[in-house]
């Protein structure tokens, strides 16, 4: 078994810089949630409520599936990523404008994502796409839900905290993307099989 | 057949199929777990993949939570009420997300609201087969948002990729299609596969093709050697779980063809998630559940 990078929210940006692809990680703390209509609203300017704060943090592409106990508390019974690259227009504004260390989500991102982990101290952190089970089981608390009347419930920003949450840095702030490298060799044993 | 008793049936086939993956896709899995490297990151990715289908398993809660586009197949003798089947249907959607077998995953597209239901216009999608037996099947597709954003159309001859209009050339265009989607469609993906048909029908057959069993092989001599060399190119290009790079880059290839028009040559390609949600039951004459179609 590959041994994990513990990173504990608010990460320090060195800590953040020290990582590198291929790192395997384990997330514990706080994530905030965050998809499609979350992106659009916050690059056309729009605020985030008071309790979020993303500084230091860690925004996860997610939409999960959350339940009312008979307390009346949430509970999330499934909690895999989803994929990122539609949030390329949007990304590298965001990790600047609210000064986030990482982004969790699966697929991988683009150039502007790659620039800005770089230029502002971030990483992109893949999870294991469709493992909502074993990824639910790391949340051990809903601490919030906000948006949630706009966005409905999967694009709601979901506060939670986490203990143990797997997963891989496939974008380093050094400009190293996994991506790039597996789409670049990929491509050229497909040219020289078909040649 | 009673409404009550079709409705539970129907209740119970969405909680089986967002919960348990059939024994077949869970054996590919397995192998696939076994090929990765030894302390690789695409090892340790199909190592959480693995635990993660026990895991739902036994909570009985969804796979993944993106619990997909809802694709019902039903396999009924003439005079079935398909009226009444397609309302019994809708409830037990609405009923299944109530119970969070289901999540809320349906948007309206003009306002953007999500009315919680899953129920609504193209939700769920339901394809009545008639049959001359007097069976009644009832096939349940659930496919996530990730690996349907990848499938691809491709229109040959395509230049740029030297694909003709032969099978040489539905060849090149289907591994393109592979490459383009990188791990992006949650890999190892399965791939169905139409080759002619209209742009709605070739979707339509392609999708068709996750009802069969990953081992199975195609009766058409053609079709089996394409989807033999298929998944054995696709293995090679090094993408791997994920897109973490690795060995197994696809599960199973799936590939039908229907006539097309002398103006089109299309070839539609479908992609399926690891977490491939397939089940299907046959009912009884009062619409209890007296068998399960998959393993």
């Amino acid at each position: 078994m590959i041994s994990a990078v513990q990173l504990t929210t608010p990460i320090a940006e060195q800590q953040v810089r020290d990582l590198k692809v291929g790192d395997a990680v384990e997330i514990s703390g706080v994530l905030f949630t965050g998809r499609d209509a979350v992106h659009k609203y916050l690059h056309e300017g729009g605020k985030l409520p008071p309790e979020v704060n993303l500084r230091d943090g860690i925004l996860y592409h997610c939409g999960p599936v959350v339940m009312k106990d008979d307390q009346g508390r949430w509970k999330v019974t499934a909690a895999g990523p989803t994929t990122s690259i539609r949030e390329e227009p949007y990304q590298g504004q965001i990790i600047e404008q609210f000064g986030l260390r990482g982004v969790i989500g699966k697929g991988g991102m683009a150039d502007r994502t790659l620039a800005a982990c770089k230029q502002f101290g971030c990483v992109y952190l893949h999870a294991i796409g469709g493992a909502a089970q074993v990824l639910a089981e790391c949340i051990t608390n809903v601490r919030g839900v906000y948006l949630m009347d706009k966005f409905g419930a999967p694009e709601a920003i979901w506060e939670l905290q986490v203990e143990h949450f797997p997963a891989v840095v496939t974008m380093d702030a050094h400009g190293n993307s996994l991506h790039k490298d597996v789409f670049a060799a990929s491509q050229q044993k497909l040219a020289n099989l078909l040649s | 057949m009673t409404t009550t008793a079709l409705l539970d049936s129907l209740i119970e086939l969405i909680r089986r199929t967002s919960a348990e993956i059939p024994g077949d896709v869970q054996a590919a899995i397995l192998d696939a777990l076994e090929r990765e490297k030894k302390g690789t990151i695409a090892e340790s990715a199909m190592k959480i993949i693995e635990r993660n289908v026990q895991l739902a398993k036994e909570k009985s809660q969804p796979i993944c939570q993106d619990t997909g586009s809802i694709i019902f197949y039903v396999e009924c003798p003439v005079g079935f009420d398909q009226i009444k089947f397609e309302e019994t249907a809708r409830e037990a959607v609405r009923l299944s997300t109530k119970k969070g077998y289901l999540r809320q995953n349906s948007v309206d597209s003009i306002t953007g609201v999500n009315d919680g239901t899953n129920v609504g216009p193209g939700s769920p999608t339901l394809h009545f087969h008639q049959h001359r037996g007097n069976d009644i099947h009832v096939r349940l597709v659930l496919k996530g948002g990730g690996c349907e954003n990848v499938g691809a159309q491709y229109s040959l001859p395509t230049e740029k990729l030297k694909a003709n209009r032969d099978l040489d050339g539905c060849r090149k265009v289907i591994l393109d299609a592979v490459l383009q989607a990188q791990g992006k469609g949650c890999g190892p993906g399965i791939l169905g596969v139409c080759i002619g048909g209209d742009r709605a029908t070739g979707y339509e057959f392609s999708k068709q093709q996750f009802l069969r069993l990953i081992p199975d092989r195609n009766p058409v001599p053609e079709l089996d050697n394409l989807e033999q060399d298929i998944l054995r190119t696709a293995n090679e290009l090094g993408i791997g779980p994920m897109g973490f790079g690795g060995k197994t880059t696809l599960l199973g290839v799936k590939i039908c063809a229907a006539n097309r028009l002398p103006a089109s040559f299309f070839v539609s390609v479908s992609y399926m998630c690891w977490a491939y949600r397939r089940q299907g039951i046959a009912l009884g004459a009062s619409g209890e559940i007296t068998k399960w179609l998959y393993d």
